[in-house]
């Protein structure tokens, strides 16, 4: 048998996750990885904990030199211009062209640019890559003031990350509360009193107008360095750094140029293989049908990325894999208090701090799901249940996290929670009730 | 709480450090490495949850430094019977 060239476009949990998989199924094929991270291969969610200072910068790489080698994994470090699946090859922005039997697309997404005058000044950050968490980290060292705009799990990982840094922090809210269309009202109270308590000051209703620049001079910020952000409401507000996370987009490009079927990610059926037979699609770019949903969803997570590129290695080295999409699920840190989110979970409310999808995000959790709330405490450990017909269908875990996994195990597994409905509901004792509920039925 | 039963947990504690593995949750797991940089014998117990196998390393010396400083519950002490008792 003639030896097979695989090329993935992409280095992340999605592409890497493919390459482990080809190489199990197929130990004769030509790798190559293909990407336009210089970096390599690192824990992009790890880049939070880079920030606050709890790990080095060299302990966000979890494979070895030494390990891509020994898996025979050719890396080029380039971006891919276009695709020509008539005569299946990618063509590289530094003239070269390879020739594929198999592409798996796996470019992740990449954050959404501030349209705002001023975005373009030296100490406008973002948090996309291990280059923009150098970039925040050398600012900081420098800035005393720092105003944060957007939402999710990156703005507070950004906030973060600069209190930590002894930045003091201005964190614009464009409505009322912190994350209004996954958390529910006392959840974003909870995190916006912790991060009140930590120091940074919350600008609730505020918008940005424009970020300003430095008006020059001997000791003044330059023309081309921020000096402030002006709100719609006339407010200048003076800073050295401007951090925007208001949501990233899937990095769709290349499949959109080469005509594969899209959506708002490219659609992929349940092997991951998109509507082209030779071309593969896994991680944030990959739009898969989600049971918990009931419809095709964009997940930025990283476990789903590496699985969905697992599913997808498989499959093109000959294997038949399926993707059963498990319950979305993220753990995380809002404003230092770990937060399991799974499911669907959302009450309806809005976010108006970020558009589309953000990182450590799924569509699912918006999905507003028929169900009974049942919450617990509403001091730092919390728990709030989505209790459908039969089954869990959604939680948010906050604070205390012994009971995050038998809940994560009831929704993903659709227990029958008949039985405890009605004490759920009740919520005079939802840990003790699951509690005891998980001890016989585990 | 009875004086027997303070001795019975710290018993049941210290049966599962001497007879349990660090076992991991790859679906909770996003390769920070916040546990292998805390490993006081450097045991690269992110590699463990990449492969999501347990912590099955004799030098492990369920010392629970990477179970209590993982950000995202993936690592747990599972008590593993070898003998029936």
């Amino acid at each position: 048998m003639n030896q097979k060239t695989y090329v993935i476009v992409g280095t992340g949990a999605a592409g890497i996750g493919g390459a482990e998989a080809i190489r199990a199924h197929d130990p004769r094929g030509k790798i190559i990885l293909v990407g336009d991270e210089p970096a390599g291969f690192y824990s992009r969610p790890g880049l939070a904990y880079y920030l606050t200072g709890e790990i080095p910068e060299e302990q966000l790489f979890p494979l070895s030199q030494a390990e891509f080698k020994q898996a025979r994994f050719d890396w080029i470090t380039a971006t891919v211009l276009r695709i020509d699946r008539d005569n299946r090859k990618i063509v590289l922005d530094n003239g070269v062209v390879l020739d594929y039997d198999c592409l798996l697309l796996a470019t992740g997404a990449s954050s959404r640019k501030s349209d705002l005058q001023g975005a373009d000044l030296d100490g406008v950050v973002e948090l996309d890559n291990i280059e923009d968490a150098r970039r925040i980290l050398q600012h900081s060292r420098k800035a005393k003031r720092a105003v944060v705009l957007g939402g999710g799990i990156t703005a507070l990982e950004i906030v973060e990350g600069l209190v930590s840094r002894k930045v003091q922090v201005h964190y614009f809210l464009r409505g009322d509360r912190y994350w209004g269309n996954v958390l529910d009202e006392t959840e974003s109270k909870i995190v916006e009193h912790r991060l009140i308590e930590e120091g940074v000051r919350i600008h609730y209703n505020t918008d940005a107008e424009a970020i300003l620049p430095g008006k020059g001079g001997l000791f003044g910020r330059k023309p081309d360095q921020v000096a402030g952000v002006l709100t719609k409401d006339g407010v200048e507000i003076p800073c050295e750094i401007v951090a925007v996370a208001i949501g990233v987009v899937p990095r769709i490009e290349l499949a959109r140029d080469a005509r594969l079927e899209i959506d708002r990610g490219v659609l992929v059926d349940e092997g991951m293989l998109t509507s082209d037979p030779h071309i593969y699609a896994a991680g944030d770019i990959a739009q898969a049908y989600d049971s918990f949903a009931k419809r095709a969803v964009l997940d930025v997570l990283w476990p789903v990325a590496r699985d969905q590129g697992r599913v997808a290695g498989a499959n093109m080295a000959g294997g038949e894999a399926v993707y059963t999409k498990e319950v979305p699920l993220n753990v995380t840190r809002l404003a230092g208090l770990t937060t399991t989110i799974i499911g669907t979970v959302s009450t309806g409310g809005r976010d108006d701090d970020t558009k589309g999808i953000v990182r450590g995000d799924s569509e699912t959790w918006r999905t507003i799901p028929d169900a009974l709330v049942s919450q617990s405490g509403f001091d730092v450990n919390r728990i709030r249940l989505m209790v459908g017909e039969k089954t869990l269908l959604g939680a948010i875990v906050m604070g205390d996290q012994t009971l995050s996994s038998p809940i994560h195990r009831l929704v993903q597994d659709q227990v029958d929670i008949s039985s405890i409905k009605d004490q759920l509901v009740d919520g005079t004792d939802v840990s003790g009730v699951i509690s005891d509920f998980w001890s016989k039925v585990r | 709480m009875t004086f027997k039963s303070i001795f019975q947990k710290d018993q049941t504690k210290r049966s599962v450090l001497v007879e349990g593995l660090v076992v991991p949750d790859p679906a909770r797991c996003v390769q920070c490495g916040i546990c292998s940089f805390h490993c006081p014998i450097e045991i690269d117990v992110r590699r463990h949850a990449w492969t999501g196998t347990p912590v099955n390393d004799s030098h492990c010396l369920t010392c629970g430094e990477c179970v209590a400083r993982c950000p995202r519950g993936v690592l747990r002490f599972e008590r593993i019977d070898i003998f029936e008792k």
